[in-house]
C-alpha cells in the first residue's frame, strides 16, 4: 500500500466513524457505545492473556472498580465525568500491580483460580456495609449522563447524549488502542511475549521478569478499569448486580473469540459478547445459554484462532 | 424534546394520510397501539443466576396468548415482547431502550427485579413511557411525585410491616415487640411500615437488631432480643437467617408470637431447616391463593388457573408460585387495557392505571384487592395472615392492610 492510499483510507475511515452515529438511531448508538467499551476492556485483558500468557478470570472486578471509582468521584465530589476516567485507570493500575505480585508465584490454572476468586468476591464486597455510604450498597448509584457541550444536527439527527458519549468513548478508545499498538510492537511488547514463551531465556537476556509481569498486570487492569468507568457513564446507573462474576468470563470469551494476541481482534470479541446473547434470547427463551454455548462451540470450530485468525489467513492468501 | 414530539406527530399524521383509508386517525393512539394490536414490552432474567424468575415472564406471555386466542382485548391482540436481561442492570437498560426506541412499545409492564428496574427508572420517566406493575417488593416504586410513570404491584415490604402491626395491635395490644431485620432497604422498609402503623404506640417496639447478609449467624442478635423481654418477634430476615432465628428462639426457650415475612415463608427452604416442631405457630402473610394449598382444590379460579397452566405452559411445575403471581399481574394489566378502551395514549394508560377502584381478581385471596389512586402507586396492599400448623400454612381468614 502506498503512502497516499494509506492516508486516503485513513481519512475515509475517520469520516465514516464520525458519520456513523448520525446514520443510526439513538438506541443503536447506545449499543455501539457498549461495543466500544467492551473492546477496550477486552484489549486490556488481551494484553495480559494474549500477549502475556497469564489467564485472568477476574477482570470483571477491575471493570467494576473502574466504574465505581468514576461514579463515586462524580456523586461524592461532583467531579467532571471526563476527569474521572484517568483516575479510574490509575486506581485500577495500582490494584492490578498488587494483583500482579501473587501472579508472579502462581502460574497457569492457579492464577486463573486466584483471579476468579476476585470476580466472585467483588459483587459481595460492593455491598459491604461500612462503604455503603459511598457505593450506595445494594441499591447502587444513579448518575447523570454527560451533556453534549454544543448543539449540532447532522442528517436530521441531533447530537444527543448518547451520540456525544460515542465521540468521547471513540477518542478514548483510539488513544488506548494507539498506545497498546505502540507498546506491544516495540521493546516492551517483545519482552512481554518473550516472558510468555520462554521465561528462562527472557530472564537470561536481561528482561526484568518481576517488573514486566507486574506492569503488564497493572496496564491490563487499567485498560479494563477505564472501560468500566466509561460503562458507568453510558449506562448512568451502577449496582453490584451490574458486575456478576459471569462478566469476567464474558471478557475472556471476547478475547478468545477475537483472537488471542491480536489488537484489532478486541473489536470482534466485543461484537460477539454484546450481540450474541441478544440473538440467543431471540432463538430460545427456555435455554438462551445453551444457544450461546452452541454458537461459541461453532465459532471455536470454524475459527480456532479467533476471528482475527480467519482475517489474517484471508489477507495472507490475497498477498501470495 | 417538544420539537421531537412535534416532528413525531407530524410524521405520524403524514403517514396516516398517505396510508389513506383503513386508518382511523380519529383514534387517539400513541406509538405501539393500533386498531389491531397493542404492543407491550417486558424484561425478565431468562438466563443467569436468577433465571428461576423467568417463570414470571413465561406466565405473562402465556396469559396474553390465552387472551389473544379468546379474541384479544376490545378487539385488539396483545403483542407481548419479552426480552432477557440476565438480571444485569446495564442489559436491562439496553433492552428497555430497544423496546421503547426500536420495538416502539406502548408501555413497559412487569419488568423484573429491584436493581434492573432502578437502572431504567429515570430513563422511562424522562421518556414518559408507562412503567407498570414492576415485579419487585421495594417501596420506591410508589413515588408518583418524582416518578409519575412508574408503578409497583405486589405488596411491598412497607405494606407488609403495616399488616403485621395491625394484626399485633388487634391480638396483643400491650405486646412488647422485638424486630430482627436485614440491614438493607427491604428490611428498613419493613420496620418503617411497622412504625408507621403503630403510630403513637411505636414504643411497643422494645428492641431491634440487624444483621448483614454476610454474617455467619444471627445467634447473638437472638440472645439480645430475648433478653429484651419481648413477647412478639418479627422475623424480617432472608431465608437462611429466618431458619436460624426460629431455631435459635426454640433453643433459647423463648416463646414469643412469631411473625416471619413472606420472603421467608417457604416450608422447604425455611421451616424444615428450622425444625418443623420449632415452627408450629409461626405466622406469615400471603396475598394470592397458593396453588399447592388443598383448600383451593375446587375453587373455580384455581381450576381455571390449573387448566390454563396445563394448556399454555405444558410441563410447568404447578406449585411454582412465580407462575401464579405473573398470571395475576397479567390479569391486572389486562384490566387496565380494557378500561383504557380506545383511548390508547400513554397518558391515558397511566391515568387508568392510577385510578383502579377496588378491583377483585379471583386468584387473589378473599378480601385482597387492587386499588390505586393519583397519590397511591401501590396496587396491592392487603394481605392475609397464615399460621403454620406443623404441616402447612393455614389461612387465618382476616384481611389486613389498606
Amino acid at each position: 500500500m502506498s503512502a497516499l492510499t494509506k492516508n486516503l483510507s485513513l481519512l475515509v475511515g475517520a469520516i465514516a466513524l464520525c458519520a456513523l452515529p448520525f446514520l443510526v438511531e439513538d438506541f443503536r448508538v447506545f449499543q455501539i457505545n457498549l461495543v466500544l467499551i467492551y473492546a477496550i476492556a477486552i484489549l486490556g485483558l488481551n494484553i495480559l492473556t494474549g500477549f502475556g500468557g497469564q489467564i485472568s478470570l477476574g477482570h470483571g472486578a477491575f471493570y467494576a472498580v473502574g466504574a465505581y471509582t468514576s461514579a463515586i468521584l462524580i456523586t461524592q465530589l461532583g467531579m467532571s465525568s471526563y476527569l474521572t476516567l484517568p483516575i479510574a485507570g490509575l486506581v485500577c493500575f495500582l490494584l492490578g500491580v498488587l494483583m500482579g505480585f501473587p501472579a508472579l508465584r502462581l502460574a497457569g490454572h492457579y492464577l486463573a483460580l486466584a483471579t476468579f476468586a476476585l470476580a466472585i468476591a467483588t459483587p459481595q464486597l460492593l455491598k459491604y456495609k461500612p462503604i455503603e455510604h459511598y457505593t450506595g450498597g445494594v441499591q447502587g448509584l444513579v448518575l447523570e449522563k454527560p451533556m453534549p457541550p454544543f448543539e449540532l444536527t447532522i442528517f436530521g439527527n441531533e447530537l444527543s447524549e448518547d451520540r456525544w458519549l460515542y465521540f468521547v468513548i471513540l477518542i478514548v478508545g483510539i488513544f488506548l488502542f494507539w498506545i497498546a499498538n505502540n507498546l506491544l510492537s516495540g521493546r516492551v511488547g517483545r519482552a512481554i511475549v518473550a516472558i510468555r514463551d520462554q521465561p528462562t531465556a527472557a530472564a537470561a537476556l536481561g528482561v526484568n521478569l518481576t517488573f514486566i509481569k507486574t506492569a503488564t498486570f497493572g496496564l491490563s487492569a487499567a485498560y479494563t478499569g477505564i472501560a468500566g468507568a466509561l460503562s458507568a457513564l453510558a449506562v448512568a446507573y451502577i449496582a453490584p448486580d451490574s458486575f456478576p462474576s459471569f462478566l469476567s468470563i464474558s471478557l475472556l470469551v471476547g478475547v478468545v473469540v477475537g483472537g488471542l494476541g491480536s489488537i484489532p481482534g478486541a473489536i470482534f470479541g466485543a461484537l460477539f459478547i454484546q450481540f450474541v446473547p441478544n440473538v440467543a434470547d431471540q432463538i430460545s427463551k427456555s435455554a438462551p445459554w445453551a444457544v450461546y454455548g452452541a454458537m461459541l462451540l461453532a465459532l471455536a470450530y470454524a475459527a480456532p484462532n479467533g476471528v482475527m485468525g480467519i482475517v489474517n489467513k484471508f489477507i495472507k492468501r490475497r498477498q501470495t | 424534546m417538544k420539537q421531537k414530539q412535534k416532528r413525531l406527530s407530524s410524521f405520524l399524521v403524514a403517514t396516516a394520510l398517505t396510508l389513506g383509508s383503513g386508518v382511523a386517525f380519529a383514534q387517539p393512539y400513541d406509538t405501539g397501539a393500533t386498531d389491531k394490536e397493542i404492543k407491550i414490552g417486558n424484561t425478565n432474567p431468562y438466563s443467569g443466576t436468577f433465571s428461576a424468575y423467568g417463570s414470571y415472564g413465561k406466565a405473562q406471555a402465556a396469559y396474553f396468548k390465552k387472551i389473544n386466542d379468546d379474541g384479544g382485548i376490545n378487539g385488539r391482540k396483545i403483542n407481548f415482547v419479552t426480552l432477557d436481561d440476565s438480571f444485569s442492570p446495564p442489559k436491562t437498560l439496553e433492552q428497555a431502550r430497544r423496546l421503547i426506541e426500536q420495538e416502539k412499545v406502548l408501555f413497559l409492564f412487569a419488568t423484573l427485579g429491584t436493581a434492573p428496574n432502578s437502572a431504567i427508572h429515570k430513563y422511562v420517566n424522562q421518556k414518559k413511557v408507562p412503567h407498570l406493575f414492576v415485579q419487585t417488593g421495594a417501596s420506591k416504586w410508589d413515588d408518583p411525585k418524582n416518578f409519575p410513570w412508574t408503578m409497583g404491584w405486589q405488596p411491598n415490604y412497607l405494606s407488609e410491616g403495616r399488616v403485621f402491626a395491625q394484626a399485633i395491635l388487634e391480638s396483643q395490644p400491650n405486646a412488647k415487640i422485638a424486630v430482627l431485620y436485614q440491614n438493607d432497604d427491604s428490611g428498613k422498609d419493613l420496620l418503617a411500615g411497622l412504625i408507621a402503623e403503630l403510630g403513637d404506640k411505636k414504643n411497643m417496639i422494645v428492641a431491634t437488631e440487624t444483621y448483614e447478609s454476610t454474617d455467619p449467624t444471627v445467634d447473638s442478635q437472638m440472645v439480645k432480643l430475648k433478653s429484651s423481654g419481648a413477647d412478639v418477634f418479627i422475623n424480617g430476615t432472608g431465608p437462611k437467617f429466618a431458619a436460624q432465628a426460629i431455631k435459635k428462639a426454640a433453643e433459647l426457650g423463648w416463646k414469643p408470637a412469631q411473625y416471619v415475612w413472606q420472603v421467608s415463608s417457604s416450608i422447604g427452604g425455611v421451616l424444615e431447616p428450622a425444625g418443623l416442631d420449632n415452627s408450629v405457630g409461626v405466622v406469615s402473610s400471603a396475598f394470592y391463593k397458593d396453588p399447592s394449598d388443598p383448600q383451593w382444590k375446587n375453587d373455580p379460579a384455581m381450576l381455571e388457573y390449573d387448566a390454563w397452566l396445563k394448556k399454555y405452559i405444558p410441563g410447568a411445575d404447578p406449585t411454582d408460585g412465580f407462575y401464579i403471581s405473573g398470571y395475576i399481574n397479567a390479569q391486572t394489566v389486562a384490566h387496565v387495557i380494557k378500561q383504557a378502551g380506545n383511548n390508547l395514549t400513554r397518558a391515558n394508560i397511566m391515568k387508568v392505571a392510577s385510578s383502579i377502584n377496588d378491583l377483585q381478581l379471583p386468584s387473589l385471596l378473599p378480601g385482597v384487592n387492587v386499588q390505586t389512586g393519583p397519590d397511591d402507586f401501590s396496587p396491592i396492599e392487603r394481605m392475609q395472615l397464615a399460621r403454620f400448623d406443623g404441616k402447612a400454612w393455614v389461612l387465618l381468614g382476616k384481611t389486613y392492610g389498606r
